[in-house]
């Protein structure tokens, strides 16, 4: 797409450089931990070694001997002011501090308050806890079974950890096509639970001044309305109302889904700051990061996929396991207890379709949020990836022709998928056709053949994937009760320049950047003129936040619909200015001008200045305006990649040599921006598919729970990516442009899986469940009798 | 105890418990806070900063085994107004994403070019993996590095 | 994460700290590169209520062949090891073994005496120290001793030094004509210990037959491993692919390892095999082109 706009504008399609960078570059970010008041305390909390026990007592007496300690808090003591419970996303209840018994290992059990950092930490270490070990359970399957320790012990008619059912689709037509099929081909495919692990962990600095009844809040939120909504709604009772909080994100050090949810860290210092009107600082570290806080995927899943003998795709059945530890605390739209996940039709035209999700509680932390992923959705593509190469393994097919075969094509769209979504707009073999070329796909092939002949192992995955970002209509989508709308506010000052506020919360996406550009590209004023600002609830507008990608949809497009008012009432004034009908004047990005006359014109900057100075009689001063833009529907983002791995059959280690990355994401805002949204979500899915995972023993031990265990890629594991793409504008978007943060990451771990088992193939091996570590394809290579 | 030690050619003097962490004397108590903590393991390296010149992880030194020597953190890099060619590298090729890496890998990458002026992309790679960075998948952290290496061999060929 | 309160001892001479290693005895821990005590201090797995910084006292950093051993000071950084041109020409088992250990920031603090006297036996230094019969030079309040390596490693972080002693000193046999090593290690990231890793050091004779191998294992037993029936079956003989092949089996069923996260006993003792071939192979051909 050639830019409309002069690359001194630097709207739509031009990869200017980041206004956020020449902060960052210099030290001079502010995130969370660089905030630093006087008279601050703080926060250091006691954590259980026990995955599920009775608390029989809390011996706090050497801790409040420790110098420095001021306070240990315990649950009986938010129990006063019934704090101890309060309540997730998705309306369960999640402990802020226990009264009698802990869930999990690393729940929080107690907080010290001190007045150093230091010192909280010796009185966390001072204090003693005596437990009294229950029965665990850690396997979802088991805590089904009759006679399962019941968990929830603190609802009253919870008599199993049974959650909820969940089903989606038309199960009689489903099972029908199943029976009648020539093949199908059945699966356990097992999504183990990963953690974001943003290098920033979470934190805040709560400040309630006691003179004013006023609390503000720095912390690391991707919502912060919502969470201001989410504090006066569970503390209004002890005197917190909406006006008298605010909410302030700075700087934030990634996000990913994992500052989404609201921990009981956050909760105890605003608690201990209401209490003792000092500022409270509450930092968790990486291993409090990693054990406690919200995780995502642990599904459990069985597929069956169904074709016809010339290898038409016909039907998919799916039944799922979700463990969501003690609570249910996804961050999923209310009215989704499994989020999107029943857009695992993917790329696919199926006639029909069936899901089954049943919601597990076990002595687990909780969670089901997301991981750079809009809610499930990689489970959804992981699945109907790894299930339609299977498929066409099993056909004898080569995979990229038989997704070519079976993909909807262009002409389908709008394309309402056998589960029920509307997919806007799309042209999936035109991305894979791409990725085949960028890599050279028939001479890999050939490749491989040689190789194979030769005793070595490499593969070629495929993976077509169908993202749905931008939640969304408000008629479905709501969290809380919230509707999933965002918005944007402009205020164009008289010299020209502008500033624009926002709900959503950038944490390294660029927002200050690529939202400038939109209206840049709607207002011809240049991006640098104009500053945009987030985070902040006393001033930004409200709006849902920011994560499943849902930025660029949603806020982006109230960006486009605000800045397409404000010029609405610019041609007002600037016909008023040239004596001319509103009719009579055309616009282009910066200038009103008359038509016929191209040399009379008004520039966006003399109409804000007249805005000011100079406006017409019966219409009001000033030049700003608000949207809050309610989508239509969804945005769904594609691509396809393509990736080679070389196996070590002496060590089971694959090698990812190449991938190629083709995503359409429709109209581009900032090209550079979205390269990087797009290198950094590709090592994102290459984690959980070779490195990361965050297991449990059977007494509920966490396993890799430190950066020690938990195995975040560095540069060397990386590959060099390769990227393209294609485009296919949103139809329903006013920019025709779809969400892309999470694409890569939902698109590429079944990339990899799929070229680890084209790899091994030939041996008999069908499927390997991520992470794919040399132990596993050791095990595997060595029952398939492949050894060095 | 008292240290001294030289932080981006400024002397500074503090009173230190013996068990402070070399990263809370610069962040907490001098408040150059472009440093940051990433981990309780030494694997992030957002801690990064140059002492007598080597990148070390500041999170895994006391303060006290800084004293008298001379560091170097990211707020150093800006010369008289003048930003250094891998600050320029790094917005050019858009190496960073949320910034909270970027300190650490400016650090290192700085120490790096000062010892290999012309780095092959492998080369790169290696001596930025004591770094994690979660947004950007790194490539272009290495173009930034390549950027600043072309830079500064012009710089030096005049 | 943060370390419990400590006493900081800074002694400027190896005599003012055998002397408080002395009266200070189990209280005191010695603080090098402090890239393991102070990770485990920041976790209290350790709360040495006194700590003995040697980094301040002279003398100890060097990297000197002469008199046919390379020696190498207590405190020399593993950095130091990777840039050095004796190590990297000459010694290419020892210039492999630091380049893979921990990363580089680490490596820029971490010593190779620390290394040792830590006694994890998922460090890298000791298998490779093994290989090479290396010896260490410990002093303490009365004087100076020699130890060889086979007998310095009594159990998992614990050896020989006796308690205020220091290890001050590591020597390394100068290579013969027609030597090589290389080490070989699986780690499931960089900055991660060795799943499993090898080191193999050999001399060849002018017909190509072995005289002297050395072959030792990290992180597959509660101490390094000495694979002494695996050296033992090359000696004498030459490196056909029947001879790496019984000598990696010999090794393998020399190591006892323990099952976690990165794997099964069962992979382990494979990896064993695997890497002691791919170690004795290269080693052999780094051999070959030094006559
Ligand atoms: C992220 C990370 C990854 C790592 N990965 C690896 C790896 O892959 N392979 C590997 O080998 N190591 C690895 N290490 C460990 C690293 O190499 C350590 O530096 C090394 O184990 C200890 O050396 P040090 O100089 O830091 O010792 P210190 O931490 O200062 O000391 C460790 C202990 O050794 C003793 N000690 C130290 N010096 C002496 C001396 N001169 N005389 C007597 N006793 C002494 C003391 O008891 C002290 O408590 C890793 C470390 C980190 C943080
Ligand atoms: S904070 Fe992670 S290495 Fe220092
Ligand atoms: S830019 Fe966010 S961690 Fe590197």
């Amino acid at each position: 797409m050639t830019p409309r706009t002069s690359l001194d504008v630097g709207g739509m399609g031009h990869s200017i450089k980041r206004k956020e960078d020449p902060r960052f570059i210099r030290g001079k970010g502010t995130y969370v931990d660089d905030v630093q008041l006087p008279g601050m305390l703080w926060l250091d909390i006691v954590r259980s070694p026990h995955a599920h026990a009775k608390i029989v007592k809390i011996d706090t007496a050497a801790a409040l001997a420790t110098p420095g300690v001021l306070a240990v808090i315990t649950g009986q003591d938010l129990a006063k002011y019934n704090l101890h419970w309060m309540p997730t996303l998705m309306s369960d209840t999640q402990m802020v501090l226990p009264v009698d018994k802990v869930m999990y290992q690393a729940q929080e059990v107690a907080a010290v308050l001190a007045t150093s950092r230091y010192a909280a930490a010796d009185g966390a270490a001072a204090v003693t806890v005596e437990y009294e070990p229950l029965p665990v359970v850690v396997d979802p399957k088991k805590a089904l079974e009759p006679g399962a320790p019941v968990l929830r012990t603190d609802k009253k008619d919870k008599k199993d950890n049974h959650i909820w059912h969940w089903e989606w689709g038309d199960r009689a037509a489903t099972d029908r096509a199943m029976a009648e099929a020539d093949v199908t081909v059945k699966q356990d495919i097992y999504i183990p639970r990963i953690h974001v692990a943003s290098i920033e962990t979470c934190g805040c600095v709560a400040h309630f001044d006691k003179v004013n009844d006023k609390l503000t809040v720095w912390m690391t939120t991707q919502a912060p309305h919502a969470i201001r909504t989410v504090f006066a709604l569970v503390a209004g009772h002890v005197g917190l109302q909406e006006h008298k909080i605010r909410i302030i994100s700075p700087d934030i050090g990634g996000g990913f889904g994992g500052k989404v949810p609201v921990y009981p860290g956050y909760v105890i210092a605003v608690a201990a700051s209401v209490l003792t009107g000092k500022p409270v600082k509450w930092i968790e570290d990486r291993m409090e990061n990693l054990q406690a806080d919200s995780f995502a995927r642990d599904y459990h899943i069985t597929a069956e996929l169904a074709a016809k003998k010339d290898g038409t795709l016909t039907a998919l059945r799916i039944k799922t396991l979700a463990d969501h530890g003690y609570t249910d605390a996804a961050a999923n739209p209310s009215k989704f207890p499994a989020g999107l996940f029943h857009v695992c039709t993917g790329s696919y035209d199926l006639k029909a379709a069936h899901v089954e999700v049943d919601g597990v509680y076990t002595n687990k932390p909780p969670g089901g949020i997301a991981y750079r992923c809009s809610f499930r959705v990689t489970e959804a593509v992981h699945t109907i990836e790894r299930m339609v190469d299977l498929m066409a393994h099993q056909l004898g097919q080569d995979p990229a022709q038989f997704r070519l075969q079976n993909f909807v094509k262009p002409e389908q769209f709008p394309y309402k998928s056998a589960l029920g979504w509307e997919y806007d707009s799309g042209n999936y073999g035109g991305a894979l056709l791409k990725a085949m070329e960028q890599i050279d796909y028939a001479r890999l092939r050939k490749e491989q053949q040689e190789k194979r002949q030769r005793g070595q192992l490499m593969g070629i995955g495929i993976s077509s994937f169908t993202e749905i970002v931008g939640a969304g209509p408000s008629k479905h989508f709501d969290i809380l009760g919230l509707k999933m709308f965002d918005s944007c506010e402009i205020r164009i000052h008289p010299t020209g320049k502008a500033i624009a506020r926002f709900g959503t919360k950038s944490q390294g996406q660029g927002h200050e950047t690529t939202y400038a550009q939109i209206l840049a590209e709607e207002l011809g004023i240049p991006a640098r003129d104009i500053q945009v600002e987030e985070g902040d609830t006393d001033t930004a507008p409200y709006g849902l936040g920011t994560y499943a990608s849902r930025s660029t949809p949603v806020a982006g497009a109230a960006a486009a619909v605000a800045a397409r008012k404000v010029r609405d009432k610019a041609r007002k004034i600037a016909a008023h200015l040239m004596e001319v009908a509103e009719q009579d004047l055309e616009w282009e990005p910066g200038k009103f001008s008359v038509k016929g006359a191209p040399d009379k014109f008004k520039t966006i900057q003399d109409i804000a200045f007249a805005a000011y100075t100079n406006h017409p009689q019966g219409l009001e001063a000033g030049l700003e305006a608000v949207s809050y833009y309610d989508p239509p529907n969804l945005t769904y983002p594609f691509g396809s990649y393509i990736c080679v791995v070389d196996i070590d059959a002496g060590t089971g280690e694959v090698k990812v040599r190449r991938f190629v990355a083709i995503d359409d994401c429709g109209n581009i805002i900032n090209p550079m921006i979205v390269q990087g949204q797009i290198h950094g979500g590709l090592t994102m899915g290459l984690a959980p598919a070779l490195y990361e995972e965050i297991s449990y023993d059977d007494n509920g031990n966490i396993q890799g729970g430190s950066f020690i265990d938990y195995l975040l890629p560095t540069a060397v594991e990386t590959p060099k990516w390769e990227t393209g793409h294609t485009v296919t504008p949103s139809p329903h978007h006013p920019l025709g442009a779809k969400g892309v943060g999470e694409s890569a990451t939902v698109g590429a771990p079944a990339a990899i899986a799929n070229a680890v088992v084209d790899a091994l193939w030939h041996l008999g091996v069908r499927h390997i469940d991520i992470p794919i570590t040399p132990a596993k394809v050791w095990k595997v290579l060595r029952e398939k009798g492949v050894t060095e | 105890m008292r240290v001294q030690l030289s932080i981006n050619g400024e002397k500074h003097e503090a009173d230190v418990e013996p068990r402070l962490l070399l990263v809370h004397l610069i962040r907490d108590v001098l408040r150059l806070t472009g440093t940051h903590i990433g981990c309780d393991t030494t694997h992030c390296g957002a801690c990064t900063v140059l002492l007598e010149g080597r990148p070390v992880k500041s999170c895994t030194m006391f303060a006290v085994q800084a004293n008298g020597k001379s560091l170097m953190t990211v707020e150093g890099l800006e010369q008289d107004g003048k930003l250094h060619p891998l600050q320029e590298g790094f917005m050019a090729e858009h190496g960073l994403q949320c910034g909270y890496c970027t300190p650490g890998m400016l650090m290192t990458g700085y120490a790096f070019l000062g010892k290999h002026p012309t780095p092959t992309e492998d080369e790169i790679r290696v001596a930025i993996s004591g770094n994690l960075c979660r947004c950007t998948g790194y490539v272009n952290i290495v173009k930034a590095v390549q950027h600043a290496a072309a830079t500064l061999r012009e710089g030096a060929a005049r | 994460m943060i370390p419990a309160a400590f006493e900081y001892h800074a002694p400027a001479s190896l005599d003012d700290a055998t002397a408080l290693l002395a009266r200070l005895g189990e209280e005191a821990k010695i603080l090098s590169g402090g890239q393991s005590l102070i990770p485990l201090m920041k976790l209290r797995l350790s709360s040495p209520p006194h700590v003995v910084d040697i980094n301040g006292i002279p003398g100890l950093s060097y990297i000197r062949e002469a008199d046919g051993v390379l020696a190498i000071g207590a405190l020399t950084r593993e950095s130091e090891l990777e840039e050095s041109e004796i190590v990297r020409a000459r010694y290419p088992l020892l210039h492999d073994t630091c380049k893979v250990i921990a990363d580089p920031l680490v490596r820029n603090l971490a010593t190779i005496g620390g290394n040792l006297a830590h006694a994890d036996p998922a460090n890298d230094h000791p298998a490779t120290m093994l290989a090479l019969g290396a010896e260490v030079v410990a002093r303490g309040p009365s004087g100076q001793r020699r130890l060889p390596i086979a007998s310095f490693f009594t159990g998992p972080f614990e050896t020989a030094l006796a308690p205020g002693e220091l290890l001050v000193e590591i020597r390394i046999p100068a290579p013969a004509a027609r030597s090589g090593g290389a080490y070989f290690k699986l780690e499931r990231k960089v900055g991660d210990f060795a799943t499993a890793a090898v080191a193999a050091q050999l001399t060849l004779r002018s017909d190509g037959a072995v005289e002297q191998a050395g072959i030792a294992l990290t992180n597959v037993g509660l101490t390094p491993i000495k694979a002494v029936q695996a050296e033992t079956s090359l000696r004498g003989k030459r490196l056909d692919d029947a001879t790496i092949a019984q000598a990696a089996r010999l090794a393998s069923a020399a190591s006892e390892p323990a099952a976690d996260l990165r794997g099964s006993v069962a992979y382990k003792k494979d990896l064993v095999r695997v890497l002691t071939g791919r170690a004795l192979r290269k080693a052999a051909e780094r051999a070959d082109r030094r006559r």
